[in-house]
C-alpha cells in the first residue's frame, strides 16, 4: 500500500471519529431535554408558573423562584456590564505597556476558571458578612457579577481586538482623542461581540447554584422578593430542592421547573445569536 | 518660510535604528514626494509629522520637527490640536463604518460641533474639494462601505479636508487603487495645492514625477538626496538615487 492511501485512510477514520463524537454529545443532550420535556410539559400551566412553593406538589409552583432569577439576572447586569466593559475597555485600549496591566490580565485569564463555589465564600464573606447584604438578592448579585466579570472582561477586549487598527488610525489622525476613538468608533463597531458575550455570560449567572446557596439564598420562599434587600431563591435552587424530595410529584415538578429554567436560557442564547448576526451584517470590513 | 522642518532626527524602534539624522525643509502649498524601495523609512519619517508613530511602543525619536516653527515634540502641544493642522491620508482607504455624512463631519463632531447648518455646509464643501460631490449627494445617508475603492479614498480625502487643516500627509494614497481612480486622486492632489501644504509617501516613480514640486530620495533610513523634482528625476546629484530612479534597483 503506498503511502497516499494510507493518509486516506486516516483521514476517513478520523472523519468518522469526528463525526461519533459530534454523535454522541447531540445524543446525550437530546435523551436529557427528551427525558425532561416527557416528565415535566403536561406539569406547566399557568398556576404552576404564578404558585407559591407548597408541601403539596400538585399545588406547588415557581413564582418566588422565577421572580427572584429575573431579579437576580437585573441586578448582575447592572453590576457587572459597566465594570466589565469599563476593565475590558482600560485594559485593550490605554493599560497596554505597565506591568500592572499584564499582572491584571494573567490573573483575570484565571479567574474564569476558579471554582464558582469559591466565589460564593468570597461573596458569603464580603457581601454577606462584612458589608452585611446577608443573604440578600444584592448579595447574590454581587457575588454572581464577581463570577461573570472575568467573562464580559474577555470578551469585550476580544470584541475590542477585532476592530481593524486602520479604523482606530484614522480617528486618532482626525484629531481624536482617546476615549473620543473608543466611544465613537471602537464601541459601536465592537458592540455585537460586547453584547453578546454579555448575554453568554448573564446566562452562566442564570444558572448558577452552588454560590448562591453559599451565601444563604433561601430553598423555600413563600413571598416575592419586591427589593433588592429581600431573601430570595432562584430557579436552580428551587430545582435542587424539588429533586431531593422524596414524592414523585416533586420529580416532576423539578422537571417542569427545569424546562422554564432551560427556555430562559435558550431565549437568552436566541437574543445574542439575533444581536451577534445582525451587527456583523451591518459592520462589514 | 517654510512650513515643516525637520532637524538632524533619528528614530528608533527598540535599538533598531531606522532613520538616521535626516533633515528637510518643505515650503507651503507644496507638493512633496518621499520615494525609495520598501523599508527604506520613508512612511515612518512621514508619519512622525502628525506623531502617528507614538503609538508604538518602542518608539523613540531624537532631533527636532517644526511646524510654522514651532517643535511639534514639545510637551506644552497638544496631539489631538496639532492634528486638526496636520491631516492624514492613508495607503488602503479607510472610511469609518457610519454613513457617506458622518464620515465628512467626524472631526467636527469631535470637536464638538452641533450646528446643522454648519456641518451641512462643511461636507458639501469638502466633498466638492475632493471632486466626490457629483457622486454623491443624492446619497449621503448610506454607509460610506458601500463606495467604491477610489470614493472611498477621495472621501478620507473630504474627511480630512473638512477640520480644515494646512498640512495632508498622504501615505501611498493610490497603490491599492486602479489606474482610473489614482489618475482622480492625482488631479485631486494637484488642485489641493494652492490652500495646502502635501507630503505623499510613492512607490510609484511615474506619480511623484507629475505630481511633485520637490522630492526626497530615502534609502536604508538616509535621506539620500532632495531637490527639484525634474532635478531628482533627470540629473541626481548622487548615484544611489540615478540607479533607483532608472530602476537598476529597488
Amino acid at each position: 500500500m503506498n503511502s497516499s492511501k494510507i493518509n486516506r485512510i486516516k483521514d476517513n477514520a478520523f472523519k468518522y471519529f469526528g463525526i461519533a463524537c459530534t454523535v454522541f454529545g447531540l445524543a446525550m443532550l437530546a435523551i436529557f431535554l427528551g427525558n425532561i420535556i416527557i416528565e415535566g410539559i403536561a406539569r406547566i400551566d399557568w398556576a404552576f408558573i404564578t404558585n407559591f412553593p407548597s408541601r403539596n406538589p400538585d399545588k406547588a409552583g415557581i413564582l418566588p423562584a422565577l421572580v427572584g432569577t429575573l431579579w437576580i439576572m437585573g441586578l448582575t447586569a447592572v453590576i457587572a456590564i459597566p465594570l466589565g466593559i469599563a476593565a475590558g475597555i482600560y485594559l485593550e485600549e490605554y493599560g497596554k505597556k505597565s506591568k500592572l496591566a499584564t499582572l491584571l490580565e494573567i490573573n483575570i485569564s484565571n479567574l474564569a476558571g476558579v471554582p464558582s463555589i469559591i466565589y460564593g465564600l468570597l461573596g458569603l464573606e464580603i457581601f454577606g458578612r462584612i458589608m452585611g447584604m446577608g443573604g440578600s438578592l444584592l448579595a447574590g448579585a454581587s457575588t454572581l457579577s464577581l463570577l461573570i466579570l472575568p467573562i464580559i472582561i474577555v470578551s469585550t477586549r476580544e470584541a475590542l481586538k477585532a476592530v481593524p487598527s486602520s479604523i482606530k488610525e484614522a480617528s486618532f489622525a482626525m484629531g481624536a482623542s482617546k476615549w473620543q476613538t473608543v466611544w465613537h468608533q471602537l464601541l459601536p463597531a465592537s458592540f455585537g461581540g460586547v453584547i453578546t458575550g454579555i448575554i453568554l455570560a448573564l446566562s452562566r449567572a442564570v444558572g448558577e447554584t452552588a454560590p448562591l446557596i453559599v451565601i444563604g439564598a433561601l430553598a423555600y420562599v413563600p413571598f416575592v422578593p419586591a427589593s433588592p434587600t429581600d431573601e430570595f431563591s432562584v430557579l436552580p435552587i428551587q430545582i435542587f430542592n424539588w429533586i431531593s424530595r422524596p414524592q414523585k410529584g416533586f420529580a416532576i415538578n423539578a422537571a417542569s421547573a427545569i424546562i422554564i429554567l432551560l427556555m430562559v436560557t435558550f431565549i437568552m442564547n436566541g437574543i445574542a445569536m439575533y444581536l451577534r448576526n445582525r451587527w456583523q451584517k451591518k459592520v462589514k470590513w | 518660510m517654510n512650513k515643516l522642518d525637520a532637524n538632524n532626527v533619528n528614530v528608533f524602534y527598540g535599538s533598531n535604528k531606522v532613520i538616521k539624522d535626516v533633515s528637510i525643509s518643505i515650503k507651503q502649498n507644496t507638493v512633496t514626494a518621499f520615494i525609495g524601495p520598501s523599508g527604506c523609512g520613508k512612511s515612518t519619517f512621514l508619519r512622525l509629522f502628525n506623531r502617528m508613530n507614538d503609538y508604538i511602543d518602542t518608539f523613540k525619536m531624537e532631533g527636532k520637527i517644526e511646524i510654522d516653527g514651532s517643535n511639534i515634540y514639545d510637551k506644552q502641544i497638544r496631539v489631538e490640536e496639532l492634528r486638526k493642522q496636520i491631516g492624514m491620508v492613508f495607503q488602503k482607504p479607510n472610511p469609518f463604518p457610519k454613513s457617506i455624512y458622518e464620515n465628512v463631519i467626524y472631526g467636527l463632531r469631535i470637536q464638538g460641533i452641533k450646528d446643522k447648518k454648519i456641518l451641512d455646509e462643511s461636507v458639501e464643501q469638502s466633498l466638492k474639494q475632493a471632486a466626490l460631490w457629483d457622486e454623491v449627494k443624492d446619497k449621503l445617508k448610506d454607509s460610506a462601505l458601500a463606495l467604491s475603492g477610489g470614493q472611498q479614498q477621495r472621501l478620507c480625502i473630504a474627511r480630512t479636508l473638512a477640520v480644515q487643516p494646512t498640512v495632508i500627509l498622504m501615505d501611498e494614497p493610490a497603490s491599492a487603487l486602479d489606474p482610473i481612480s489614482t489618475a482622480k486622486i492625482e488631479d485631486l492632489i494637484y488642485q489641493l495645492k494652492s490652500k495646502y501644504t502635501i507630503v505623499i509617501v510613492t512607490h510609484n516613480m511615474q506619480q511623484a514625477g507629475r505630481i511633485s514640486d520637490k522630492t526626497a530620495f530615502f534609502y536604508m533610513g538616509e535621506l539620500v538626496e532632495y531637490d527639484e523634482t525634474k532635478t531628482i528625476f533627470t540629473n541626481p546629484k548622487q548615484e544611489r538615487t540615478l540607479n533607483y530612479v532608472t530602476g537598476r534597483f529597488g
